[in-house]
């Protein structure tokens, strides 16, 4: 896919100029509609064994899957929520008063004729099957629980890749599932995965067989419908030996006056030699708690980068990781987290170093407009026995207000004497005398202030496949546009 | 012809007067210097008259072709056709000057209206010719990591494309070495025209020799004291400053 040209990353003052943006808003105006659904299948309000059965049984799973979620399910329960190092927001979400599991059935439409009509309505609004017919390999679009279609192309279903969504995974691919299923992010590595683990639905199930390159992306967009919804998608990419794959992924949910919970596990293995490349754009409203645990194991030679965008949202919480298992793999985290007023982005990336010459880099860049907040958090591992190790970490803060907020956390420990690791931090603002620079040409003030924020990570966006970019650009111009007086 | 006519102007710096009644007209075509020591207000004017939030204008009149620009922001100035080329321009990480001189252009149209694109890459390459600027230089961010040079030929290249009715030059020949200094009063010198009305803001006489005035003026003390053509800025770098003043002083006696 070509790279992002210069003139894309520009802002388009016509289209900023005509979109009103609440003064707390994210972009209402794409993602904020929603239609009154009639659920066929609906858990209730609350959560119990009795939710946990439900979920287990619409989705007529192995025995197996059950007694795994209930194990989970006590998990969470006995685990403390972890305000002693995060927020105390977390203790605002009241797990009782959520909806676990509502869908229309379990099984993915292979063609958008088929998928109801309110469903199909919100995709097109939100653009996805025009995407799909233009760059993707394969489309995953999740309504809720479940995903209402399911369809990959031709010519890469022919080359043995299996793109499908979790539930159709467990049943048709049991053997691969469970191999590694929960094994990189075991169910008890912190409270929300073990949420995740014991009510999960939807999410992807991929397969990239040996020596298969995926020419264009495979995308999965998840989407909130109701109101006082939890979603728990479960995401498992495995790419075997030598194989490349890159998977996009866009998550919106309309503004409702309660807050909605997003908690999703993903699980990324790049078998020796593979390359996974898993970029996310999400764009929330800002009542959703967005609380994600995202790892992934890179093999011998193996390559894993996130690329992760996180606007929106009431408080995200997402530390993306990679465990450098194999000998050269090579682990990258580029992260984008843009927080308005009423948003805490704490957000980071983990390297766990666990062999020799293995290389690890995270570029982190992080926007706080108003009050916003944000935090970046950051692990990185390289134990003593280890030699030829290097990370790479880089992690910058723009303020566009005096009253944002900014707080980084990073934690290097990096021992022996045959490792090396680098660190930057920088903090700035958006002065008074760069905006009237860019006044004095013509721009306005938002026009200005966005400009300034696209030019702050306009070296990272270059990175993301053009159509992403574009979007990236585009919410931003927004969220600026709602940011000046 | 456009015309910019300052009337009596009054510029304050939180409490502070700086310039205390100073009137002028710049007629198109015309080329003002404006000359005089340190502190008596010269950068002062210059940004009270693009619209800076902190310098304000308490009394005066400041017209565009007739029209009041005082009620304006900043940016509406900018587009009524004010430019103002920095003493110290601002650095934009991550912004090409391609792609900052694109959005600025975009700014003047109607909504709806989009530039085209291949129309625009044209008119700033022949810019860029005639200013003596390598292509490369129109990639990099505005001003990040530029040398004092590169600036100030990146502000002349704006101005070039963005062709305002007046241009306001504050000290543009500080930093320069010799060639810089040539390189950019060549670019001001094919800009003159009756188009064009400049206002030169310098320390020096050295300017002048390369950017002939028609006028010079002499500030001190946020007035102008006086006034005349290019020969009065050639009595000012054989006789210094200290002889305005104790002309002044002599006057005020």
């Amino acid at each position: 896919m070509k790279p992002p040209t210069e003139t894309d990353i520009l802002p388009d003052p016509a289209e900023t100029a005509v979109m009103d943006n609440p003064a707390v808003g994210i972009d209402q105006s794409a993602g904020n509609f929603s239609y009154n659904m009639e659920y066929a299948f609906d858990a209730g309000t609350g959560l119990s064994e009795d939710t946990i059965r439900y979920i287990s049984s619409v989705k007529k799973e192995a025995p197996w899957i059950l007694e795994f979620r209930l194990k989970a399910l006590k998990k969470f329960f006995s685990m403390p929520m972890p305000t002693h190092w995060a927020t105390k927001d977390l203790k605002n979400i009241d797990f009782q008063k959520i909806r676990y599991y509502l869908s229309q059935g379990q099984k993915p439409k292979r063609t958008w004729d088929e998928v109801p009509d309110d469903i199909k309505k919100t995709f097109e609004r939100l653009g996805i099957p025009e995407q799909e017919r233009k760059f993707l390999a394969g489309v995953e679009a999740q309504f809720d629980s479940e995903a209402a279609y399911s369809n990959i192309k031709e010519i890469v279903s022919k080359q043995g890749v299996i793109f499908v969504n979790s539930t159709e995974g467990l049943r048709e691919h049991p053997e691969l599932f469970k191999k590694f299923f929960g094994k990189v992010i075991p169910t008890g590595d912190n409270k929300f995965s073990a949420l995740n683990s014991a009510v999960f639905s939807g999410g992807s199930f991929i397969y990239v067989p040996p020596g298969v390159k995926v020419a264009q992306p495979l995308q999965a967009y998840f989407r909130i419908n109701a109101e006082n919804f939890g979603q728990f998608e479960r995401t498992l990419i495995i790419a075997d030996e030598g194989s490349e794959v890159v998977y996009m992924e866009g998550c919106t949910a309309p503004k409702f006056s309660t807050s909605t919970l997003h908690s999703a596990v993903v699980e990324l293995v790049a078998l020796k030699g593979a390359k996974i490349q898993y970029i996310t754009v999400q764009n929330w409203a800002n009542n959703v708690f967005n609380l994600v645990t995202k790892r992934g194991i890179a093999h011998e030679d193996a390559e894993i980068k996130w690329i992760d965008c996180n606007i929106g949202s009431r408080l995200t919480m997402k530390y993306p990781g990679v465990v450098l298992k194999g000998e050269r793999a090579r682990g990258e985290v580029i992260s984008i987290a843009l927080a308005n007023d009423g948003q805490h982005q704490d957000t980071g990336a983990k390297m766990v170093h666990a062999a020799n010459n293995t290389t690890s880099n995270i570029v982190a860049k992080s926007i706080s407009v108003g009050q916003g907040r944000s935090t970046y958090r950051g692990v990185v591992h390289i134990p003593k026995h280890l030699k030829g190790c290097k990370n790479n970490t880089e992690c910058d803060a723009l303020l566009i207000n005096t009253n944002s907020r900014t707080d980084t956390y990073p934690a290097i420990s990096v021992r022996g004497d045959k490792n090396s690791t680098q660190h930057e931090a920088s903090v700035s603002k958006v002065s008074e005398d760069m905006i009237f620079y860019m006044q004095q040409r013509g721009l306005t003030e938002g026009q200005a202030m966005s400009l300034a924020v696209n030019g702050f990570i306009n070296d990272l966006a270059r990175q993301f496949p053009m159509e992403y970019s574009v979007e990236l650009k585009r919410l931003i111009d927004l969220e600026m546009e709602g940011s000046v007086g | 012809m456009s015309q910019l006519e300052i009337k009596n102007l009054h510029v304050s710096i939180g409490d502070k007067e700086i310039v205390k009644g100073l009137s002028l007209t710049i007629k198109g075509g015309e080329v003002h210097a404006i000359m005089g020591p340190n502190g008596t207000g010269k950068s002062t004017l210059s940004k009270a008259i693009a619209g800076h939030p902190d310098y304000k204008i308490t009394s005066g009149e400041v017209l565009l072709d007739g029209v009041s620009i005082l009620e304006k922001e900043a940016d509406e100035r900018a587009r009524a056709g004010i430019f103002l080329a920095f003493q110290y321009p601002s650095e934009i990480p991550g912004v090409s000057i391609a792609n900052f001189l694109r959005a600025a252009l975009q700014a003047r149209l109607a909504d709806g209206e989009e530039i085209d694109a291949s129309g625009y890459y044209k008119r700033l390459y022949a810019k860029m010719d005639l200013l003596k600027i390598d292509r490369k230089f129109t990639s990099r961010a505005v001003n990040d990591g530029f040398s004092g040079g590169e600036k100030k030929r990146c502000e002349i290249l704006q101005m070039a494309m963005l062709e305002p009715k007046v241009a306001l030059m504050d000290e543009t020949d500080s930093g320069l070495d010799i060639d810089a200094l040539r390189i950019v009063a060549d670019g001001v010198n094919t800009m003159r025209g009756p188009g064009l009305g400049v206002l030169l803001i310098t320390h020096y006489q050295r300017l002048l020799d390369y950017i002939v005035p028609d006028y010079v003026h002499v500030m001190y003390d946020g007035r102008i004291v006086k006034s005349g053509d290019k020969t009065l800025a050639h009595e000012l770098e054989a006789k210094g400053y200290d002889w305005i003043k104790k002309e002044l002083a002599t006057a005020q006696a």
